[in-house]
């Protein structure tokens, strides 16, 4: 394989930042997201609340057995509390009055109809308290199938969801989004490092994660060892697994001048190999660690947070400093980078490069093992974890610049933070595709990363 | 001795079968872009994946023609070659794989997504779009045909039928194409592309060129398998599947005509054996059930695609049929 340096000397042309179909969509979508997220939100308040003053309502939405027609609501908000005395009209979709009632002291409402059919709900603005306002128009058509209690939900805003029910959201998802980034960032760390000495892509770097979470499962599950020490042998297991990658695999095909796409193809069948290996040892469930269900989320004020979740920031914001100092002051961490950024040079003024890689493959799958520990106690150890996480690494190692050990901190910190910012916007179900998008935009605007060096990239 | 020609059989009829196709038509659009122009894309399977809803969706959603559900699908692959294209086609080749490997699973994601389910039906899928095409076929579709100890009904045969002639087709447009002035310009891109851009060529258009042709291969053999299977689900077309085509290329021979299809028509005949004869093993008793499950057998196929991919590419990257010289590639 070639080494990056040499390859910096073969630049093409840069792609031109502008005029991309992306970037727009990218720029222009919070500001009109939040807005729908805030009304959302107000309907969600509203539905909880609903869901509160009337317990039985969810039962008897389901109910078919009961034969007339029934429309009821609540109306309240966060801050004014039930809303009473506010006249409610409902007439059918041609316009003839059915009935029309006020809330009761719980805010809720209900009118009894002729049959299924289509209604049109209508509340009178004018009874709202003052600073509550509606946040559609003041009537909804509602559709009742025959035999149903149809609950109605009329959003409204009391001012106070821009500067608290949204941002707390926003709060708490930023959390969540660092609780992720340090993850992606713990596991990013050595892709980055061995892309960095070697210029290998190494697509199997998520199997390092996926058999980090898998061994600490099975010494933690199955032996019976406290998650602590499972997690230690685990690491201890994942550095293994990498030095045995580059010492089985990696080094002898170093040595056989083995092309940079070649390996590249080989890290995927190995991917293949290993993901599917793991599938068939471990099968397709997903399973929890033993001794770790933290229960109860913590009130931090502005969010809430699981101990797992808090000791999980903790030990990757420990860990990962760690790997600052060792980087920054150890021989061997100034060897990485030496070898990171000229590996001839590096090699002719005494570093012995082959320890370095071995090095760096071995930290770096001990800090997969962990990213994989701590991604089974957030999300349970499943086959293709690592896999799934591997697409957001790369987001992250990319957006901080291949071959950059800080570069992948940065950037995986950042995708983490987005893909869960993310949901504010977007469904919670394709949030990663958010983190994908952001990888291609990235690649648009500036394909060497915040911290990359442009000749990488040619 | 029954059973061995059985599964004989089996792995026969699967090398001939819709899904041979499939994998086959896969390899050629990758040929084009990886074999000839010496683009990575991982993500062939995202193209198969459009070309698959294309048609289902059109048919079944939007009440379209068959045919013009097949113009969608291949229109919507030649968006995504572009727009894949655009920002990574001028960054080096581990790139445009990482963007590529990137937007299949991501598109797949956004399919099986609940906000997508009214287009796509979500986790379920798409079912009943090929009617129009199956009423086609010369023969009846209703019956099952024997042919050498396999059985086929008409429908799989039409498929079968039409999938072999467009893969005929392909090569043909394949060897035609990198017979001409393109297809050698494609290839000297693929060795050197300095040496191009300084005789006046456009590189950047002709790499596009190529993604966008090996995509619309791609898109037609997703079409191939819906139709075949006769649903679209999302879940069909995990990312591992642009890897048994790229095994499937470089079993053949990358840069070869008949390379890809040889390739998909070898793997899917040993994958299947593999698979038959690991079932009657364990069936049989001859590999104990906790060792092997019967139902893990599905997986052992990516496991044997996996070491076999690695063994190739480190022992014989030409595989049968290509030259040596023509794919030791290092990135640029």
């Amino acid at each position: 394989m070639t080494h990056a340096g040499n390859r910096a000397r073969r630049h093409g042309r840069r792609s031109g930042p502008t005029g991309s179909p992306q970037r727009p969509r990218g720029r222009g979508r919070p500001p009109s997201g939040h807005r729908v997220v805030v009304r959302l939100l107000l309907v969600l308040t509203f539905g909880l609340g609903l869901a509160a003053f009337a317990p039985g309502l969810a039962h008897a939405e389901t109910e078919e057995t009961e034969a007339t027609e029934v429309l009821n609501g609540t109306l309240q908000t966060s801050l004014s509390g039930p809303i009473e005395d506010v006249q409610v009209e409902v007439t059918t979709a041609d316009g003839d009055e059915i009935d029309s009632v006020e809330t009761d002291e719980n805010g809720r409402w209900s009118v009894d109809l002729p049959g299924p059919g289509q209604y049109v709900v209508t509340i009178d603005e004018g009874d709202l308290p003052d600073g509550v306002t509606l946040a559609a128009g003041d009537s909804r058509t509602v559709t009742v199938d025959e035999g149903r209690r149809q609950a109605v939900l009329i959003g409204l805003t009391d001012g106070s969801r821009n500067s608290g029910g949204g941002s707390v959201r926003a709060v708490q998802l930023l959390v969540d989004g660092i609780r992720f980034g340090l993850l992606i960032a713990m596991a990013a760390v050595g892709l980055s490092l061995i892309f960095g000495t070697t210029g290998l892509t190494n697509f199997a770097h998520g199997e390092l994660v996926t058999i980090g979470a898998v061994a600490a499962w099975y010494i933690n599950v199955q032996g019976g060892v406290p998650l602590i020490p499972a997690t230690l042998l685990a690491m201890l297991v994942g550095a293994a697994v990498g030095a045995l990658n580059e010492l089985g695999l990696w080094r002898p095909l170093r040595r056989r001048g083995t092309g940079l796409i070649a390996a590249l193809v080989v890290s995927i069948g190995l991917s293949l190999l290993l993901r599917y290996l793991v599938q068939v040892v471990y099968g397709g469930r997903s399973s929890p660690f033993q001794g770790a269900q933290s229960g109860r989320a913590q009130d931090y004020g502005l969010f809430t947070m699981t101990d797992n979740d808090f000791y999980s920031i903790v030990i990757s914001v420990v860990v990962l400093l760690l790997v600052a100092v060792m980087l920054q002051r150890t021989k061997i961490g100034k060897a990485m980078r030496a070898v990171s950024d000229n590996r001839d040079l590096a090699a002719s003024s005494g570093i012995d490069v082959n320890r370095v890689i071995l090095f760096v493959w071995m930290m770096g799958g001990a800090l997969a093992a962990l990213g994989g520990v701590l991604l089974g106690l957030s999300d349970q150890v499943q086959w293709d974890m690592g896999f799934r996480l591997l697409l957001l690494m790369f987001a992250g190692v990319t957006l901080g610049g291949l071959g950059t050990a800080y570069g992948a901190l940065v950037g995986s910190l950042i995708v983490g933070v987005f893909v869960q910012m993310s949901t504010l916007v977007i469904p919670n179900d394709v949030k990663y595709v958010g983190g994908l998008l952001l990888l291609i935009v990235i690649l648009v605007i500036r394909p060497q990363g915040i911290l990359g060096s442009r000749a990488r990239v040619g | 001795m029954a059973d061995l020609l059985n599964a004989l059989a089996v792995a026969g009829k699967s090398a001939l079968g819709f899904q041979a196709i499939f994998f086959a038509l896969l390899a050629i659009g990758i040929n084009v872009q990886f074999g000839y122009a010496g683009l990575l894309n991982f993500g062939q399977i995202a193209f198969a994946m459009l070309g698959g809803f294309g048609i289902a969706i059109s048919v079944s959603k939007w009440g379209l023609p068959f045919w013009v559900g097949v113009l969608v699908g291949i229109l919507a692959a030649v968006v995504l070659a572009l727009l894949l294209g655009l920002p990574t086609l001028r960054l080096r080749a581990d790139y445009l794989a990482i963007a590529t490997i990137a937007t299949a699973e991501g598109l797949r994601l956004l399919f099986r997504s609940v906000s997508a389910t009214p287009v796509t039906n979500g986790t379920r899928g798409l079912s009943a779009f090929n009617g129009d095409f199956i009423a086609l076929a010369p023969w009846n579709t209703s019956r099952r045909y024997s042919i050498l100890g396999t059985s086929w009904s008409g429908g799989e045969l039409w498929v079968a039928l039409v999938g072999w002639i467009l893969v005929i087709l392909g090569s043909l447009l394949v060897f035609a194409l990198m017979r001409s002035p393109w297809g050698r310009v494609l290839k000297s891109i693929r060795e050197d592309e300095d040496a191009v851009r300084s005789l006046g060529k456009n590189v950047y258009v002709y790499k596009m060129q190529a993604l966008v042709l090996g995509g619309v291969f791609g898109a037609l053999g997703g079409m191939v398998y819906a139709v075949g299977t006769g649903s679209a689900i999302p879940d069909q077309y995990q990312n591992a599947n642009t890897f048994l085509a790229y095994a499937a290329l470089i079993l053949g021979g990358a840069a070869r005509v008949l390379g890809p299809v040889i390739g998909a028509m070898l793997l899917l005949f040993i994958l299947q054996f593999a698979d038959t004869g690991l079932r009657l093993l364990i069936s049989n008793g001859v590999i104990p059930e906790d060792l092997l499950s019967s139902t893990d057998v599905a997986q052992i196929r990516f496991v044997l695609v996996g070491v076999g991919l690695m063994l190739l590419l480190i022992f014989r990257p030409q595989g049968i049929f290509g030259d040596r010289r023509e794919v030791m590639l290092d990135a640029r």
